[in-house]
C-alpha cells in the first residue's frame, strides 16, 4: 500500500485540487515549487535552527510513569506541548513563512479556529516582519479571547467571519476569499493537513519533524525506534500526519486517530467526521466529509474548538479507507475527565483537543509490554476557561 | 437538435445578456417566475445556481442568496423538477451552475442525465478540475450538454487554449481576480485583459462576468466578449422584491440602455 501522495496530488481516492480557476495560478505556483523550495539545504538549515532556537525542538519524549502504572503498559508522551506558543502548530508556520519568503510574498493570511494555529501564524510573522491577517469565526473570537488578543500583541489584524455559523469553516471560507481577491503578493498558511494539493503534502512534511523525533527518541529510551502505538488527536489532522508520518510503512506499529465525539456519535452534535462523514469536496480537496444527503456541509460540534471541523485531510481519508490507521473517538465528558486525569498523574494540564488522546487509552486492549506514544499535541493554557466552565476537579 | 446556447450564440448579432440567480431565492418557488420575466425583459440566457453552504468563490450578496435558498429548502432534485417544469415555457438557454460536492452528492452520471432530461443546456462548474472532467466529456456531448469553464486574467495563454478547447458553448471569462460582487468601473487593466482575450480567436465565444453592475460596465463587456453575465447586482434587485416581474423588467431596461 502506497500512502505517499501521488503526482496529481491525490492519496488514493482522495485529495486534488478542487478550486476555482481564481485560485488555479495561487495553488500553481505553490504545486510548482514547494518540493524544490522545502529540498534545498539552505532551507532545511534555517527550517531547523528556527526548529531547535525558538520553537524549542526536539521536544521530549517523556516516560509517564504513573499513567504507565495505571494502564499497564509503558506510555511515552511526546511533548509538543512544550514548543513555543503552546501547540505543535509551529511547526508548520515556521516552514510555511519560509517558504512565502522565498516565493517573494509580502502578506501573509491565515485562518484559526481556537487560534492556536492564529498564534503561530502571527508569531512568525513578527517574526519575519511580515504583514498578517487572520480570519476568526466571529463566534470563536468571543470564545476564545485571550488568543485573539495575543495575535493582536503580536501586531496581526484578526478579522471577524461573520458568514454561516462563525467558526472555523466560515473563517477558511474567508481566508480562501480574501487569497482570491489577493493572488500574487499573498501567501495563505493553511493551518492543518486540508486544503487543495500541495497544502495537505506540504503541511504534513513540516510536521513529519514529529515522528522523526520519536523515532530517535525511542531508540535511545527502549533500543528501537518503534512502539506499539502512536496515538494522537485528529482535527484536521497535522499534528496526527506529523506523528503517524514515519511509521505509515511500519506495518508492526498501530496508528491510532482520536477524533471529537462531542456529545456522541450519534447525537447529531459530534466532530467524529470518519464516523459520520462521506466522501466530498470542501475547501480544495476531496475528502470524508460530514454532511447532508444533498451535499451541504454539516457544522460539527466539540467542547474543544481546534477538532470541529467538519472534515479530515485527505492522507486521513485514505488512511481510513485502507485501514491503515485505526479512528476511535472520544466525547467531550470523556476527553474532559482525561484532561483532568492528566494534571492529576503527570501534573500535565492538556490541551482538550490533546485530551482526546488520552481519552482513548482506555479504549484500546493493551497489554504489559505495549509501549505507547501518545502525540500531546498542546497544552492547556488556552483551554483554562473552558476547565473552569468545566468545573468537575 | 443543436444546443440552444450554440444556437443563440452562432445566430445573434447583438451581444448576449446572461443573468445569473440562485435557486430558491428569495422564496423556494421563484425559479419559474423569475426565467419567465427575464426573457419577457429581454434576457438572452439564464444561469441558474444550485446553492451550496460554502460558497467560497462568492462575494456578500451571493453568499446570503446561497444561505436563504438552502434556508428555504432549495435541493438540486427539487431544481431540476422546476426546471423541467419551466422548460416549455421559456426560449432562451438554460445554464446550471454550482459548486460540486451537491452535483457529485446527487451522483455525477445521474445528474448530467436528469439535466438533459429536464432541458438544461448548458453548466458551469466552477471548482471541477479540467481533468477530473475529462472523464465525463463523452457522456455530456452525447447529452449535448455545453460544459462552459472559468479564465481568469491570471490565467496564462497556455491554459486559456486548454479551457477553451476543452469547453462548449462559451467561455466564462471572469472580470478581475476577484469574488463574485459589483465593484464600480473596469479599470484599463481589465479593458487590456478584454482585448487580449479577443485577440486569441478562441474556439468558443466568451462572455464576461463577475462586476457587472451597470450600463458602463455592461456595455464595455459586450463590446469585448460576446455578451455579458450579471448576478449579484442582479440579486441585489431582486431580494427585497414586492413586485418581481416590475422590477426584473426595471434592471433589464436600466442595465442595457444608457441614461
Ligand atoms: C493543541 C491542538 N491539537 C490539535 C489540534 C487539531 O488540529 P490538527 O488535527 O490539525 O492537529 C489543534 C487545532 O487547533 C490544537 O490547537
Amino acid at each position: 500500500m502506497r500512502y505517499e501522495v501521488d503526482e496529481k496530488g491525490y492519496y488514493g481516492n482522495f485529495g486534488g485540487a478542487y478550486i476555482p480557476e481564481m485560485l488555479y495560478p495561487n495553488v500553481e505556483e505553490l504545486r510548482t515549487h514547494y518540493l524544490e523550495i522545502i529540498q534545498q539545504p539552505e532551507f532545511q538549515k534555517e527550517f531547523h535552527e528556527l526548529l531547535q532556537n525558538y520553537v524549542g525542538r526536539p521536544t521530549p519524549l517523556y516516560r509517564a510513569e504513573r499513567l504507565s502504572e495505571k494502564y499497564n503498559a509503558h506510555i511515552y508522551l511526546k511533548r509538543e506541548d512544550l514548543c513555543h506558543t503552546g501547540a505543535h502548530k509551529i511547526n508548520n508556520t515556521i516552514g510555511q513563512i519560509l517558504l512565502a519568503k522565498r516565493l517573494g510574498k509580502q502578506k501573509i493570511i491565515a485562518e484559526t479556529g481556537a487560534g492556536q494555529h492564529g498564534v503561530a501564524t502571527a508569531t512568525v510573522c513578527a517574526l519575519m516582519g511580515m504583514e498578517c491577517m487572520v480570519y476568526m469565526g466571529k463566534l470563536d473570537m468571543e470564545r476564545q479571547r485571550p488568543n485573539v488578543e495575543r495575535m493582536r500583541i503580536l501586531g496581526t489584524q484578526v478579522v471577524p467571519a461573520v458568514s454561516g455559523n462563525m467558526t472555523l469553516k466560515d473563517a477558511t471560507n474567508e481566508a480562501m476569499r480574501h487569497w482570491i481577491n489577493h493572488p500574487t503578493d499573498t501567501h495563505y498558511i493553511i493551518g492543518s493537513v486540508v486544503g487543495p494539493h500541495p497544502y495537505p503534502h506540504m503541511v504534513t512534511l513540516f510536521q513529519s519533524v514529529i515522528s522523526e523525533e520519536i523515532k530517535k527518541q525511542l531508540l535511545k529510551e527502549i533500543g528501537q525506534p518503534n512502539p506499539d502505538y502512536v496515538v494522537a488527536c485528529v482535527g484536521g489532522g497535522s499534528n496526527a500526519a506529523g506523528a503517524f508520518y514515519h511509521y505509515l510503512n511500519e506495518a508492526h506499529v498501530n496508528l491510532v486517530g482520536v477524533e471529537a465525539a462531542g456529545l456522541g456519535v450519534d447525537s447529531g452534535e459530534s466532530a467524529a467526521t470518519t464516523a459520520l462523514g462521506k466522501p466530498g469536496v470542501l475547501h480544495g480537496s476531496k475528502t470524508l466529509l460530514m454532511q447532508t444527503t444533498d451535499g451541504q456541509v454539516i457544522e460539527p460540534y466539540s467542547i474543544s474548538a481546534g477538532l470541529d471541523y467538519p472534515g479530515i485531510g485527505p492522507l486521513h481519508a485514505h488512511l481510513f479507507e485502507t485501514g491503515r490507521v485505526q479512528f476511535v473517538s472520544a466525547t467531550d465528558d470523556e476527553a474532559m475527565n482525561a484532561g483532568i486525569e492528566l494534571a492529576r498523574t503527570e501534573g500535565i494540564i492538556p490541551a482538550i483537543e490533546s485530551a482526546h488522546a488520552i481519552a482513548a487509552l482506555s479504549k484500546l486492549e493493551l497489554t504489559q509490554e505495549d509501549v505507547v506514544v501518545v502525540n500531546l499535541s498542546g497544552r492547556g493554557d488556552k483551554d483554562l476557561e473552558t476547565y473552569i466552565r468545566w468545573g468537575k476537579y | 437538435m443543436k444546443n440552444r446556447i450554440t444556437e443563440l450564440l452562432s445566430k445573434t448579432k447583438k451581444p448576449v445578456l446572461s443573468v445569473f440567480y440562485t435557486a430558491g431565492f428569495p422564496n423556494l418557488d421563484d425559479t419559474e417566475k423569475i426565467a419567465i420575466a427575464l426573457e419577457t425583459a429581454g434576457a438572452d440566457m439564464i444561469e441558474i445556481g444550485i446553492p451550496f453552504s460554502d460558497p467560497v468563490a462568492d462575494g456578500p450578496t451571493i453568499q446570503m442568496s446561497n444561505k436563504k435558498a438552502l434556508d428555504n429548502g432549495m435541493t438540486v432534485a427539487l431544481l431540476l423538477k422546476q426546471v423541467a417544469g419551466l422548460r416549455s415555457k421559456v426560449k432562451m438557454p438554460i445554464v446550471l451552475m454550482g459548486y460540486l460536492n451537491p452535483v457529485m452528492q446527487y451522483g455525477f452520471e445521474k445528474f448530467f442525465k436528469d439535466a438533459a432530461n429536464a432541458g438544461v443546456d448548458g453548466l458551469i462548474l466552477p471548482d471541477l478540475p479540467l481533468d477530473e472532467f475529462e472523464k465525463f466529456e463523452p457522456l455530456t456531448t452525447s447529452l449535448n450538454l455545453s460544459v462552459s469553464f472559468l479564465i481568469s486574467p491570471t490565467t496564462s495563454e497556455t491554459r486559456i487554449r486548454k479551457i477553451d478547447a476543452i469547453s462548449s458553448g462559451f467561455v466564462y471569462a471572469v472580470s478581475a481576480s476577484s469574488t463574485t460582487g459589483a465593484k464600480g468601473e473596469f479599470t484599463t487593466e481589465q479593458l487590456a485583459y478584454f482585448n487580449r482575450l479577443k485577440s486569441y480567436n478562441l474556439k468558443n465565444p466568451f462572455l464576461i462576468g463577475f462586476g457587472i453592475s451597470n450600463y458602463t460596465t455592461y456595455s464595455q463587456a459586450c463590446a469585448y466578449g460576446a455578451g455579458a453575465i450579471v448576478g449579484s447586482s442582479f440579486i441585489q434587485q431582486i431580494s427585497e422584491s414586492k413586485n418581481l416581474e416590475a422590477d426584473i423588467h426595471q434592471f433589464v431596461v436600466s442595465l442595457t440602455t444608457s441614461k
